[in-house]
C-alpha cells in the first residue's frame, strides 16, 4: 500500500520519501527497468497594462504528477492533477499496463529506497516572498508604459506586461535520483503599435532573468522604452526589403536564435532518435566554419536558461556543442541516452508535470570570435544586417526561418537604410558553414522555446556573426 | 487533500462543484462569482519503425474562477487544484486581484449565459485503449513506409483518444455542462534520396472516436503529398499568381482574425476600427463566416466562455464587413448581442471558432473554371504555410511566411525547394481571383483552393 501523502499545497519534500518509495518499488517490483516520478507545484501570476490602466491581474495555481515507467528502450508516461495516493497509484499503474507490466501484492523488489534528499532548493524557500507584490508589479508596469508614452510618437497602443513564474519540483527515479529544487523566472515585456496613415510598426521586447527575486525592481523602465520607441520610430516609415540571397550580419544578444533555430535543435537527441537531424553520424567531423564555437549549458547567473538541476534530477553543466566547427556533442536527456548512446548532460527538460522530459536547450550561445561589430559590416559590399529578430522554427528536413524586427541595408560596408518584413530561411548544413565572422560582443537574451516536452525557458545569444550568403524572403 | 473533491472518477459533478464554491465563496464574503471548468483524459502513443516510441496518458482539470467584489471590480485566478482548499485559494486569490480590477472595463454575466443552445450532434465513443491504438498507428506506420522507397521513416506521428467535459457556473444560476469525446491521427513522413535534400510532408485526421478515423486516407495523403515533394526544384524570386490550398488560406485567414476581433478593435491593435463595419474589406465575391456548430466542426463547442451559445456569424458577405466576433463586455460596448467567441479572464479573450469561406450566394465568384493544371503562365500552389508565428505581422497587415508547395508549368506540378510567400492581408483579400473545386471541411474550417494574383514569391534560385 501506498503511505499517506502529504497536504497537496504543502512543501514538496522528504516527507514524501515514503510515498514516492512505494511507487518506485511497486513500478520495480511490477517488472520497470526504471520508475520516475515529478511532482510539480506553481505559482504564476500575470500582469497586464494598456496605456495607462492595469487591464489584467492573473494569478494562476498548479500542482500534478508525471510519472515515467522504462522498459527496455520503451516508455509509458501517465500526468495527473490528483496527488492523492490513489490518484498517483492510478497514474503509476496506467504507466506500467502501457508497457504490459502490472503491480502485484506478491512482487518482490530490488529497489532499496531513496538516499538522502539533494535539496537545490535549501536557500530559495522565501525567493517567493521576495518578489513584487501585485501592488508593485502593477506600479512598474505602468512606469514602463508611461516611459513609452514619453519617448515614443504615433503610438496607437502601448503595451506593458508581467510575468512571473514560480515552479516547486521534486524528482524521484528508482535508479537513486531524489532531488527538489525552486525555479523563479521572471520577464517584463513592452510592446507598441506606431501608425501614421498607412504606415504601421508593431515592436516588441522581452526582458527576463532566472532565480534573481529584485529582478523588476531593478528593472530600467527607461532604457527599456528608449529601446522599444527607437526601433518602432525606425521602422514606422522604414520599406519593405528587396528579396534575395545576400550576405547578411546578424546582430548579438536575440540573434542567436539563428543557431537555436538552424543547428541547436539538430544537436538534440530527440532528433537523432526521429532520424530527423543531418548531424547524427558526425561527432568529429567539421559541421561549421572554423570561426563557430557553440556551447549548451545552464550555469549563467540570472540567464533565462539556467537551472540547478534538470526535470530529471541531474546537475546541469556545461556542453560544448561546437568547437572551431568541428561538432563535439549532443544535448541528451534519459531516454535519449538510452536510446540513442549519447551521455546525458543534465537537459532534460520539460514545460510541466504533464510533459515527460526531452533534450532540450537551456542558454545556448555562438562563442565570441576576434573582430569588432565594425569589421564584419565593412565586409560586406551589398547585404542586411539584422538588429533585431523575431521568432523562428525548424522543420523535420532542418530548413530553418525566422523573421527579422528591425533591419537594415548594408551598403559599400555601411548601414544605410532601414527595411521591414525580412525573413530568413535556409538549412542548418547549408548555412553554418557560411557563418565565417563572429565579433567580440558576445551577449545574451531571453526567450522561449516550444518543441515535444512543451515551452520551456530559454537563453539564445551571440556576438555579432557574418553569414556569407542566406535567402532572404520581402516583397 | 481535502475530503471533498469536485471530480468524480473521470469527469467533473457539476452539482457538486456549484455547491463547494457556493458554500466556499459564501463563508468568504464573496456574492458574485462565475466558474469555467474542464477535465480530461488523455491517451496517445507514437511509434517508431515498428517499435512504440512512447506511449502517455493523462487526466488535467482545471478551473478559472471571477470573483466580483464590493466596488464591483472582478479579479480571476486559475488551479488545476479541484479539491475544497485548491477552490478556496482560487477564489480567495480572485477576490484579493480584484482590487486590481479595471474599472474601465468590468466584464458582466453574458445575457445569454441561460439561452437554449443548439443541440450538437456528437456522439460518445468509448475508448479503445493503448494497446489497440497501437496495433492501429503501427500498421499504419507499415503501410505508409511500404508506400514509396524514398520514405525511410515517419518521424511524426501519433494517434490519440480524449475524453473531455467543460462546465460554465455562475452565482446568478447558469449552468451549462458538455462532454466530448475525439480522437486524432497525424502521420508526417520524411523522404530522402542520394543525392538529393530530405523531404516531408504529413496529413492529419480527427473524428468522435478512434474506429471512425479514416486512418487509410490519412496514409494515403501523407503518402501522396511527400512523394509529390521528392522531385523538386528552386523556383525564381518573382510575383506570381498563387493558389492556396483550403488549410493554407484558412491559416491566412486564421492569423489575421484580428480583422474581426471586436476585443482588438477595442485595444487599438485591430486593422480594423469601430467604424469599419459596413466597408469592403474584399472582392465582392468572398463572404466569410464563423460557424462553430458546423458538423464538420469536431470538438465544437456549444457555448463559448461566458456561457453564450455558439452561433453562426457573418463576417464579410460580398467581401463587406457584417459583424465583429464579441465577448459579452465587447458587445456591451458595442451595442451589440454577445457573439459566443469569448474565452474567460480578467480581460475576457476573443476569438474565432471555425471558418466558412466561399463564394457570396448570387455573385459570379470570381473567374469561372479557374483550374491549376490549365494556367496559361506559371503558377504557384500553396500547400502548407509554416512559422505563422514569427512570419505574421498581424497588427499591420503584413506577413513573409516560408511554405511548402509547387510550381505548376504547363499543367506539370514541380516541388519548390525553399520559398517565402510575403504580403499584405488587406491586398490579398482584394487581388483574389476566384475559387477552385468544392469547399474542404478541414480542422480549422470550410474553404476551396483560393487564388491571389501577383503575390511575391523569395526562392533560392
Amino acid at each position: 500500500m501506498i503511505a499517506a501523502a502529504p497536504p497537496t499545497t504543502g512543501v514538496l519534500d522528504s516527507h514524501w520519501s515514503p510515498a514516492l518509495e512505494d511507487l518506485l518499488a511497486s513500478g520495480r517490483a511490477a517488472g520497470a527497468d526504471l520508475v520516475e516520478v515529478f511532482l510539480e507545484r506553481t505559482d504564476h501570476l500575470g500582469v497586464l497594462a494598456e496605456q495607462d490602466t492595469i487591464t489584467s491581474v492573473t494569478p494562476a495555481f498548479g500542482m500534478g504528477a508525471g510519472i515515467r515507467v522504462f522498459l527496455g528502450k520503451r516508455d509509458g508516461f501517465v500526468s495527473t492533477n490528483d496527488l492523492s495516493p490513489a490518484g498517483l497509484r492510478r497514474a503509476l499503474e496506467q504507466a506500467l499496463g502501457m508497457l504490459g507490466l502490472a503491480t502485484s501484492a506478491n512482487g518482490r523488489s530490488s529497489f532499496d529506497g531513496l538516499p538522502a534528499l539533494r535539496d537545490f532548493a535549501a536557500s530559495k524557500g522565501d525567493w517567493l516572498q521576495r518578489c513584487p507584490q501585485i501592488q508593485e508589479a502593477t506600479a512598474r508596469l505602468l512606469e514602463g508604459t508611461d516611459q513609452l508614452q514619453r519617448q515614443g510618437s504615433h503610438l496607437q497602443a502601448r503595451r506593458g506586461s508581467y510575468a512571473r513564474d514560480w515552479q516547486e519540483v521534486l524528482v524521484a527515479a528508482s535508479d537513486g535520483t531524489f532531488g527538489r529544487d525552486i525555479r523563479l523566472h521572471q520577464s517584463v515585456g513592452l510592446n507598441v503599435l506606431a501608425a501614421d496613415g498607412e504606415h504601421r510598426a508593431g515592436v516588441g521586447r522581452r526582458y527576463g532573468t532566472s532565480d534573481q527575486p529584485d529582478d523588476l525592481r531593478r528593472w530600467d523602465a527607461t532604457a527599456s522604452a528608449a529601446e522599444v520607441c527607437g526601433s518602432a520610430g525606425t521602422m514606422l516609415y522604414a520599406d519593405y526589403v528587396e528579396a534575395g540571397q545576400m550576405p547578411a550580419v546578424l546582430a548579438n544578444r536575440f540573434g542567436g536564435v539563428i543557431f537555436h533555430e538552424a543547428c541547436g535543435h539538430l544537436l538534440e537527441t530527440t532528433q537523432v532518435e526521429r532520424g530527423t537531424t543531418p548531424f547524427a553520424e558526425r561527432v568529429g567531423e567539421s559541421i561549421a566554419h572554423e570561426a563557430v564555437t557553440a556551447i549548451d549549458e545552464g550555469l549563467t547567473g540570472g540567464a533565462f536558461g539556467s537551472l540547478s538541476m534538470d526535470d530529471e534530477g541531474m546537475e546541469a553543466q556545461r556542453t560544448v556543442l561546437i568547437q572551431n566547427g568541428v561538432l563535439q556533442r549532443f544535448i541528451s536527456d534519459r531516454a535519449g541516452e538510452l536510446r540513442t548512446g549519447h551521455a546525458r548532460t543534465g537537459s532534460g527538460r520539460r514545460q510541466s508535470h504533464t510533459f515527460a522530459a526531452a533534450s532540450r536547450m537551456r542558454n545556448t550561445y555562438i562563442d565570441a570570435g576576434p573582430h569588432t561589430p565594425e569589421q564584419l559590416i565593412a565586409s560586406v559590399d551589398k547585404g542586411l544586417y539584422c538588429k533585431s529578430m523575431g521568432g523562428g522554427s525548424v522543420g523535420p528536413t532542418g530548413q530553418f526561418n525566422f523573421a527579422v524586427e528591425e533591419g537594415y541595408l548594408i551598403e559599400n560596408g555601411q548601414l544605410t537604410k532601414p527595411v521591414k518584413g525580412a525573413t530568413l530561411i535556409g538549412e542548418a548544413k547549408e548555412v553554418m558553414p557560411r557563418i565565417s565572422m563572429c565579433a567580440n560582443d558576445l551577449e545574451l537574451a531571453a526567450g522561449f522555446c516550444g518543441s515535444v516536452s512543451g515551452s520551456i525557458f530559454v537563453t539564445v545569444g551571440q556576438p555579432h556573426i557574418k553569414v556569407d550568403s542566406i535567402t532572404v524572403g520581402g516583397r | 487533500m481535502s475530503s471533498h473533491q469536485a471530480t468524480s472518477g473521470n469527469g467533473l459533478n457539476a452539482e457538486q462543484l456549484r455547491n463547494s464554491l457556493a458554500s466556499i465563496a459564501a463563508s468568504n464574503g464573496i456574492r458574485r462569482w462565475d466558474l469555467g471548468a474542464a477535465c480530461s483524459t488523455d491517451i496517445s502513443v507514437q511509434v517508431d519503425r515498428g517499435e512504440p516510441k512512447q506511449m502517455k496518458g493523462a487526466q488535467r482539470s482545471s478551473i478559472t474562477v471571477r470573483v466580483w467584489n464590493d466596488a464591483g471590480l472582478v479579479g480571476v485566478t486559475s488551479t488545476s487544484d479541484l479539491s475544497d482548499t485548491g477552490l478556496e485559494r482560487a477564489l480567495t486569490g480572485a477576490k484579493e486581484a480584484s482590487a486590481f480590477g479595471n474599472a474601465d472595463d468590468i466584464p458582466a454575466f453574458s445575457p445569454l449565459a441561460t439561452a437554449p443552445l443548439a443541440s450538437l450532434d456528437q456522439p460518445i465513443h468509448q475508448p479503445q485503449g493503448i494497446l489497440r491504438l497501437l496495433d492501429t498507428l503501427k500498421g499504419a506506420e507499415q503501410e505508409l513506409l511500404a508506400s514509396h522507397d524514398a520514405i525511410a521513416t515517419i518521424p511524426y506521428n501519433g494517434l490519440a483518444e480524449r475524453s473531455s467535459e467543460r462546465i460554465y457556473l455562475n452565482s446568478d444560476g447558469a449552468c451549462r455542462q458538455q462532454q466530448l469525446s475525439t480522437a486524432s491521427l497525424y502521420l508526417y513522413a520524411r523522404a530522402e534520396e542520394a543525392g538529393r535534400k530530405p523531404r516531408s510532408a504529413g496529413a492529419v485526421r480527427l473524428a468522435y472516436g478512434a474506429g471512425d478515423l479514416d486512418v487509410a486516407g490519412c496514409i494515403h495523403e501523407a503518402a501522396e503529398r511527400t512523394i509529390s515533394h521528392l522531385n523538386y526544384a528552386p523556383i525564381e524570386t518573382g510575383r506570381y499568381t498563387c493558389v492556396f490550398s483550403p488549410e493554407a488560406f484558412l491559416d491566412l485567414i486564421g492569423a489575421f482574425s484580428g480583422l474581426f476581433n471586436a476585443r482588438a478593435v477595442l485595444d487599438g491593435v485591430s486593422l480594423s476600427n469601430r467604424d469599419s463595419i459596413g466597408e469592403t474589406l474584399a472582392v465582392p465575391f468572398l463572404d466569410i463566416h464563423d460557424n462553430g456548430l458546423h458538423p464538420g466542426n469536431i470538438g465544437a463547442s456549444a457555448f463559448d466562455g461566458e456561457g453564450t451559445p455558439t452561433k453562426r456569424l457573418a463576417l464579410l458577405e460580398g467581401g463587406v464587413l457584417r459583424n465583429f466576433l464579441h465577448s459579452e463586455a465587447t458587445a456591451r460596448a458595442f451595442g451589440v448581442s454577445p457573439t459566443g467567441h469569448a474565452g474567460m479572464g480578467a480581460k475576457v479573450s476573443v476569438g474565432p471558432d471555425w471558418f466558412e469561406i466561399g463564394t457570396t450566394p448570387g455573385s459570379d465568384g470570381g473567374q469561372a473554371g479557374l483550374n491549376r493544371f490549365k494556367a496559361s503562365e506559371p503558377i504557384v500552389w500553396i500547400d502548407s504555410l509554416s512559422a505563422l508565428h514569427a512570419g505574421v505581422k498581424a497588427s499591420q497587415g503584413s506577413f513573409s511566411l516560408p511554405f511548402d508547395g509547387w510550381l505548376i508549368q504547363n499543367g506539370e506540378p514541380r516541388s519548390i525547394e525553399a520559398a517565402t510567400v510575403a504580403g499584405d492581408i488587406r491586398q490579398v483579400l482584394k487581388a483574389i481571383v476566384g475559387f477552385e473545386g468544392d469547399a474542404k471541411v478541414t480542422p480549422d474550417g470550410l474553404c476551396p483552393m483560393v487564388w491571389v494574383e501577383g503575390l511575391s514569391i523569395t526562392g533560392e534560385a
